[in-house]
């Protein structure tokens, strides 16, 4: 696929009619992730009609209200409680969250775990900026022990979480981590996170230059790219890693992948037995 | 003359009655948690919905989540609802704004227990009126209904779900946990009884489509989620096409649409129940259990020769003024019981505005207003 062909499927994809600029800034990396999603749509050839899009806060939440989907921004760390609601009402629908870090894991998180244990057939995608952009750089359950922070100006003294183990513990289905820098590896992720039955959850990393670089060393948004590129190992790379050698070093790729049946898929098996027993009730 | 089928009577309670009426309205999708005293609503959801047709039951993670997953579904298409109490109501605040915002349908019932906060769980209370009027943030319409007894809590689901589908608002149902959790006979309608309304959906192509569009009703219409009209849906003030918006002139739009459609309306939303009111002197504003009390009350005065009059409120808002201002023109005396400090009391005395003298009766102890507690008042004058 060429760059040319690219932005001719993008094209296709965003809203004609919706007025533009973006409220990204300059090397954001959601944009990447809402082209890698676009993509991976479309890849998979899956009809706009039966693509929804559930977004929570912030500026990942924004991302819905681009491309032509059926697109509900809805309250912060809430998605997954909306998703819920419309993947049970209709299984047919390829149901996607994009939330945020502090969307799905501090605000959310209830809904998070809970939703990943009763593994509802949802994509969710975790767009990790370390840090809570649109209010203005503020902590998030993922900013990094030590860094700093609208909030944390002498330094973050709470350890974050890390999504994966978060998500794995709570029983989700599938768990895998991506990065905007592989943007390759993401739109593989990508498109099983959105094939797979069951509770999907994609963590993304990407970076946030004007609230969390600016304030932890990093020159501009290159170097935080740099950074992605200098720190993540594919998980299989990773485990064969010793101790020493892991560092602050992160894993990416798949960590679980366990192809359960989601909850709708159940619900309604239930009800077609439900429903033949009552209707055998019936005959006699 | 057509003879007219004998109705099924069962022996049910207050919170058996709302499924039973939530049901025939056509409701299929419910999400919830459970609560003390409206539990068994979700109890009889979780075994009637799976079986039923096309009925989904989920148990959601909590209060905040019932909600959520409630929009959802009525946005996917569905007839949605979810039952609370007190402190479970508190937190559904939150997407009550959202629904009333996304303008998606769904019915909210609240059994009211003593508060604040966990308060008193199986004893009943008022004190939730002012909370569902005003609770979520921002100026927002709200229908808000209540019910008197087991027969009232069927009616009103049903009256519940046909403004959420007509108006595209939530609609909360007030009972209290005296009606939730009287069981009484009551008369299943027949189908047919009931007019039973569905959201419009529209009729003309995708691209034509404006979700949010002005309309003489001020109820664009609305089509679940997949059916090829795509269109977005945000908690923030939006445009026509439902695209963010901060423009004043926009802004302002949406926020008249929103309210006008409601306003506009009044004859079809504000319901009353007048009881012996023509020639009163005395009329008692109840709703909820009290009315029962105060039925009982206005009866036994009549039979001791004071004209009194019972006004009960079905809707409590938007207030029910004309049907208050009618009385005004001959009572002299307005008695509002009510198990709150005085709610409702307040909305009676803005439309009273000095013509009559107010009574209030209030009991915060957990204990109904008995009828000669009222009665007691009444005969004061």
């Amino acid at each position: 696929m060429n760059e040319v062909t690219g932005n001719e499927i993008i094209h296709q994809y965003l809203r004609h009619n919706k007025k533009f600029p973006h409220v990204l800034c300059a090397g954001c990396g959601h944009g990447i992730v809402l082209g890698s999603l676009i993509r991976s749509v479309h890849s998979l050839d899956i009809p706009k009609d039966d693509v929804v899009i559930v977004a929570g806060i912030g500026c990942s939440g924004r991302l819905a209200v681009y491309v032509d989907f059926n697109t509900i921004h809805t309250t912060h760390g809430r998605a997954l409680t909306f998703a819920t609601g419309i993947k049970m009402s209709n299984p047919k629908l390829k149901v996607i969250c994009i939330m945020g870090d502090g969307d799905a894991l501090s605000i959310g998180g209830n809904h998070l775990i809970h939703a990943a244990r009763r593994n509802i057939g949802v994509t969710a995608l975790i767009l990790n900026n370390n840090i809570y952009g649109m209010t203005g750089g503020q902590s998030s359950p993922a900013t990094p022990s030590g860094s700093t922070s609208m909030t944390a100006p002498f330094g973050q003294l709470e350890e974050s979480f890390d999504t994966v183990s978060l998500g794995q513990g709570a029983g989700a289905n599938y768990v895998a981590r991506g990065t905007v820098f592989h943007v390759q590896k993401l739109e593989r992720l990508m498109c099983e996170a959105i094939t797979k039955p069951g509770f999907n959850m994609l963590e993304v990393l990407t970076p946030c230059h004007t609230q969390y670089g600016r304030k932890n060393k990093f020159k501009g948004p290159v170097d935080m790219y740099k950074w992605l590129k200098k720190t993540a190992v594919p998980v299989e790379r990773y485990q064969e890693m010793k101790e020493e050698q892991r560092g602050d070093r992160i894993p990416i790729g798949v960590f679980t992948d366990k192809g359960n049946p989601g909850l709708e898929e159940r619900y309604f098996g239930l009800k077609k037995e439900l429903l033949a027993k009552q209707q055998a009730a019936e005959g006699k | 003359m057509a003879r007219r089928k004998k109705k099924q009577e069962i022996f049910a309670l207050g919170n058996e009655a709302v499924v039973e009426g939530a049901l025939i309205a056509g409701c299929t999708f419910y999400g919830g948690y459970p609560i003390t005293p409206s539990s068994e609503i979700m109890e009889i959801m979780a075994s009637r919905l799976p079986a039923h047709e096309d009925g989904v039951f989920v148990q959601m993670e909590d209060e905040i989540a019932s909600m959520g997953a409630v929009i959802g579904a009525s946005l996917a298409g569905r007839k949605a609802m979810t039952a609370t109490s007190g402190p479970g109501f508190s937190l559904m605040q939150e997407h009550l704004g959202y629904a009333c915002m996304a303008e998606a349908p769904c019915v909210l019932v609240n059994v009211m227990r003593g508060g604040p906060s966990t308060g008193l769980p199986t004893s009943p209370a008022q004190g939730d009126v002012l909370q569902a009027r005003w609770g979520t943030h921002g100026d927002h319409p709200i229908i808000v209904l209540s019910a008197a007894d087991v027969q009232e809590c069927l009616e009103m689901t049903i009256k519940a779900f046909n403004m959420a589908e007509k108006y595209r608002t939530p609609v909360i149902l007030l009972i209290d946990e005296i009606t939730a959790h009287t069981r009484e006979k009551i008369e299943l309608p027949n189908p047919g009884d009931y007019e039973i309304h569905s959201r419009v959906v529209p009729s003309m192509p995708p691209e034509w489509y404006k979700p949010y569009e002005e309309t003489v009703r001020g109820v664009p219409p609305m089509p679940p989620i997949g059916s090829g009209y795509r269109f977005h849906v945000t908690g923030l003030t939006h445009d026509r096409n439902g695209y963010p918006t901060s423009r004043p002139d926009e802004v302002d739009e949406l926020m008249q649409r929103m309210h006008r459609k409601i306003d506009q309306f009044f004859y079809d939303i504000q319901l009353t129940e007048e009881t012996t009111c023509d020639d009163a002197d005395v009329v008692v504003v109840a709703y909820g259990s009290v009315a029962r009390s105060a039925e009982f009350a206005v009866q036994q005065a009549r039979e001791s020769g004071v004209k009194a009059g019972l006004l009960k409120l079905q809707t409590l808002f938007p207030y029910p003024r004309r049907a208050m201002e009618k009385l005004l023109a001959h009572a002299r005396t307005l008695v509002v019981p009510e198990m709150n400090m005085g709610q409702i009391s307040r909305e009676v005395k803005r439309v009273n505005m000095g013509r009559a003298s107010v009574r209030t009766i209030n009991r915060v102890d957990g204990q109904i207003i008995t009828p000669s507690e009222i009665l007691k008042v009444i005969m004061q004058g």
